[in-house]
């Protein structure tokens, strides 16, 4: 049969976002991919360039509509970075908690789709859903929200967390991490499951490092890399967990490490839960008095008040300058550029994000294999498409 | 190497670039364009094989085209910025260098209109193909709507 | 008594007491039909003429009560695939769901028949067609209970195999017919897919056949004293899996629910059309669990209940343990599928025909 391009998209059910896979296979092998994007490219950076950098937050929250929160805590601390402010620690305690949080919330929603796309194996789909309602619970009585919380503020956060929030966050992570056993059997001990995915979509180490490869997916080809681990930021290196990696690069070796990033994920959360600074959440300060900024003096007082939000103006207008700050987001590298020049608006916002890169890498990805393999290579690589487009 | 360690030989093999180390473990450096390759090709064998992104910047006077390198064995980032100027504004592709540079570099054609000679496949990205006009550009007017 | 003894003894009494004296009466009423009436009386007495009579009246009865099964399935389905992902299944409509069906249904029939402008209309309406027409088919020879069956062949086996392998015939019509490069792709899929997976389907009743020594589906029930399964476990599981495959059940489902192709070859067929296409799946399914009933757990065997009653009884453990399957097994891609048939349970099937000839040449089973 001769070799054509197929078109998979832009209306396709299985493609996890709008874009248009062009790929060209000679029977049922895929010989090169080639991408099209941009079908939900909303002008994100142009927008910003537009509104205030309070105004900004929310929009940083829909960069990635599956784990909004790392979005948006990555976009406050780029500013606080062009504006040297420093965050109080009990505020740092509180995002960090939030990403890993979220971090657990977008794998599982990878377990979702690894499960749908693999092979509609419905039952750990619906599994998945019911854990991840747990954390979507959690950021409700944090945030107000399910979705999109608009909770970091430049200098900290929104408000403090709530008296409940402790008791129920140790309990969801309880379920979760007896529920991943019960997901690794299903998955590991099903042996379709393992030839759909062993051997399948092998990514190479250099290939991942030439394309720009971040995250999960880099840590499965074999790389030991972890921003939080080789660039600490925020309080990533008080506490005490491991960076999961696979051997092969394949679909597998994906979704082993991610499952074990739940787990690192919650023991991360675990340890910030007992450490976090700024004593018990029942001096919780209610919220007329928290929108008047709390001022600091000096570096003591931090024991006696709950503060989560350091002196910031009103009207923030950065120092002419710049700030590039990377964090692992759940997908990858993600990464804000923001130039300043001394008014209240940015002036040029870029936005890099992981998937965006990975996508790149696809062709290297579906070499080999067959068009059937598709869809789960899609979702190995958890696409969000709106990252990409931004 | 540390930070200063690259700088210092950047500066021996670079004299005209403009390197600076506003805090630990990050490098900015200043580059004019036709040293581009030359400045990238040193970085990546010093061991810079990450490419984290290539943004571009629409100044008033020129375009700024700034890549970001890290380097997993140091743990330095290098800022490197080069100008362009705004009247059909060309530079080199540093695609042979990182791979991963290709779509950065076609969004950074969409957004601003920049060409990168030597990319393989230089078309537009994220705006539709038959998108005339480069969005991020300062003197882009969005269209009014009635 | 069973079924068939029922329905005789319905029908004789039906034509002796009500039919014959009308038909008399008449007849003697108006005497310029009178030779017709003597005609018509006399066909009712004769006894192959009833007998005639009497597969249309099994054939009704079965019928109305594969309509029924069907909507009886498919709520039980999706109640137990709600149970398997931890929620209710469908609640709202009827009591416990149980009028969900009709709803969909009622849906289905409401939805336009659209056929696209450059499809094949000869071609495209018949492949629903085909492959319905041979799922009922293959329900004439499959008994219910003793004697109660449609047609009794001698070869009742063989003729409900046949019945089943038309099917690839149908879906590469209706591939061909849509004028879809991706629907064709589709239907390629599932004919070589069900065409690969009937080989190991009939090998694995080889030795069934050769336990009981005919292809007779009563005649293999009655000389079932120990239930076949317990003899041929492999045969069972071959069967079981062959057909799950023939019948495109999940997890063998590729063709239709392939996320490439949306529905494989079923992608263009909208309302009704698709409604008959799901309908002969369902056909299908009760023909598959109805073999392995009949063939391997001793069909309608069993005691003091009706015959009936635990050909039921055995029929919808097996559905559900058909549905539990459906639920826990993720999709293998289309040339695993294909391997696991020919590399398989190809091989298996030969072991277990080898095998059985072995215990059958030895006499030990008298």
């Amino acid at each position: 049969m001769a070799e054509m391009w197929i078109n998979m998209g832009p209306q396709h059910p299985a493609t996890h976002g709008l874009w248009d896979l062009r790929i060209k296979v000679d029977g049922d092998m895929i010989l090169d991919a080639d991408p099209q994007i941009g079908y939900i490219h909303r002008g994100i950076e142009k927008l910003g360039e537009n509104r205030n950098y309070t105004q900004f937050i929310p929009l940083a929250d829909r960069t990635g509509y599956a784990s909004p929160m790392t979005w948006a805590i990555l976009y406050v601390l780029t500013v606080e970075e062009l504006m040297d402010i420093k965050v109080p620690p009990r505020a740092t305690y509180i995002r960090t908690i939030a990403f890993e949080l979220q971090r657990m919330a977008s794998h599982l929603l990878f377990v979702y789709g690894m499960a749908e796309n693999v092979g509609a194996m419905w039952p750990p789909l619906v599994y998945a859903y019911r854990e991840r309602e747990l954390l979507l619970d959690l950021f409700q009585i944090l945030t107000g929200a399910r979705f999109h919380f608009n909770y970091p503020r430049i200098g900290g956060v929104k408000w403090d967390i709530p008296q409940t929030f402790e008791a129920q966050t140790k309990k969801a992570l309880d379920v979760i991490e007896s529920k991943l056993k019960e997901y690794e059997r299903m998955f590991d001990e099903s042996e379709i499951f393992l030839m759909r995915t062993k051997g399948v979509a092998v990514l190479r180490k250099e290939d991942a490092i030439r394309m720009g490869v971040t995250g999960p997916t880099l840590r499965a080809c074999g790389v030991k890399e972890d921003l939080r681990k080789s660039e600490p930021y925020m309080c990533y290196s008080d506490f005490d967990f491991g960076i999961p990696t696979g051997k092969n690069g394949d679909l597998y070796d994906r979704w082993v490490v991610r499952i074990a990033e739940i787990r690192e994920s919650a023991k991360i959360v675990r340890q910030a839960l007992d450490r976090i600074p700024g004593g018990a959440v029942a001096t919780k300060v209610p919220a007329a008095v928290v929108k008047s900024v709390t001022v600091l003096d000096g570096e003591t007082g931090y024991e006696d008040l709950c503060v989560i939000m350091a002196k910031v103006p009103k009207v923030i207008k950065p120092p002419p300058g710049e700030a590039y700050v990377r964090v692992e987001d759940s997908r990858g590298e993600s990464a804000m550029y923001i130039i300043s020049d001394g008014t209240e608006r940015p002036y040029r916002i870029k936005i890099r994000s992981p998937i965006f890169c990975t996508l790149s890498a696809l062709k290297y990805m579906m070499r080999g294999a067959r068009v059937a393999d598709v869809p789960p290579i899609m979702e190995g690589i958890d696409i969000l498409l709106s990252e990409v487009d931004r | 190497m540390s930070a200063e360690e690259v700088a210092g030989e950047m500066k021996k093999k670079f004299p005209e670039a403009d390197v600076r180390i506003p805090r630990a473990s990050r490098l900015t450096a200043s580059v004019k364009k036709e040293v581009l390759l030359d400045v990238c090709s040193f970085l990546k064998d010093a061991g810079f094989d990450h490419l984290s992104s290539i943004a571009g910047v629409d100044r008033a006077e020129n375009f700024e085209v700034a890549y970001f390198l890290w380097s997993y064995e140091k743990k330095i980032l290098v800022t490197l910025k080069t100008a362009v100027q705004k009247e059909n504004p060309r530079i080199q592709s540093v695609i042979k260098i990182w791979e991963g540079a290709n779509w950065h570099e076609r969004e950074a054609y969409d957004m601003f209109g920049i060409v990168f000679e030597g990319h393989p496949d230089l078309r537009r990205l994220l705006m539709p193909e038959d998108f005339v006009g480069h969005p991020l550009r300062k003197d882009f007017k969005l269209p009014e709507v009635e | 008594m069973n079924l068939y003894g029922v329905v005789l003894w319905l029908l004789t009494a039906i034509i002796n007491s009500i039919a014959i004296p009308i038909i008399a009466w008449l007849g003697n009423l108006l005497w310029f039909i009178r030779p017709v009436t003597d005609f018509a009386i006399a066909l009712l007495k004769n006894d192959a003429f009833l007998n005639f009579v009497v597969v249309f009246a099994e054939a009704f009865i079965i019928l109305i009560y594969i309509a029924l099964f069907i909507i009886i399935l498919l709520w039980f389905e999706r109640k137990m695939w709600g149970r398997f992902q931890d929620r209710r299944g469908p609640m709202h409509v009827g009591y416990a769901g149980l009028l969900q069906i009709f709803a969909d249904m009622m849906k289905i029939f409401g939805k336009e028949d659209i056929i696209p402008k450059k499809a094949d209309k000869l071609l495209f309406t018949l492949c629903p067609i085909i492959v319905t027409a041979t799922a009922f088919l293959a329900l004439v020879a499959l008994p219910m209970s003793d004697g109660f069956v449609i047609a009794r062949l001698d070869g009742g086996l063989l003729f409900v195999f046949a019945a089943f392998s038309l099917a690839p015939l149908g879906v590469f019509i209706g591939g061909w017919g849509a004028n879809n490069k991706y629907t064709l792709q589709g239907a390629l899929r599932g004919a070589a897919q069900m065409i690969s997976y009937e080989v190991p389907l009939l090998f694995s009743v080889l030795g069934v056949v050769m336990l009981a020594g005919s292809f007779n589906i009563m005649d293999i029930v009655h000389r079932q004293t120990i239930w076949y399964a317990l003899l041929q476990p492999i045969g069972l599981f071959v069967f079981f899996t062959a057909a799950t495959a023939e019948i495109e059940r999940p997890p063998f489902d590729i063709p239709e629910a392939e996320s490439e192709l949306v529905a494989g070859w079923q992608t263009e067929y909208a309302g009704m059309k698709y409604g008959i296409c799901w309908v002969a799946e369902w056909i299908r399914m009760y023909v598959g669990a109805a073999l392995v009933v009949l063939l391997f757990f001793g069909g309608w065997n069993g005691p003091w209940l009706p015959q009936e009653i635990w050909f039921q009884i055995k029929l919808w453990i097996i559905l559900i343990f058909m549905i539990w399957v459906r639920q826990s097994f993720p999709r293998p891609r289309i040339d695993q599928l294909l391997n696991l048939g020919w590399k398989r349970l190809l091989p298996l099937s030969i072991v277990n025909i080898v095998l059985t000839i072995g215990i059958v040449a030895s006499g030990w089973l008298g």
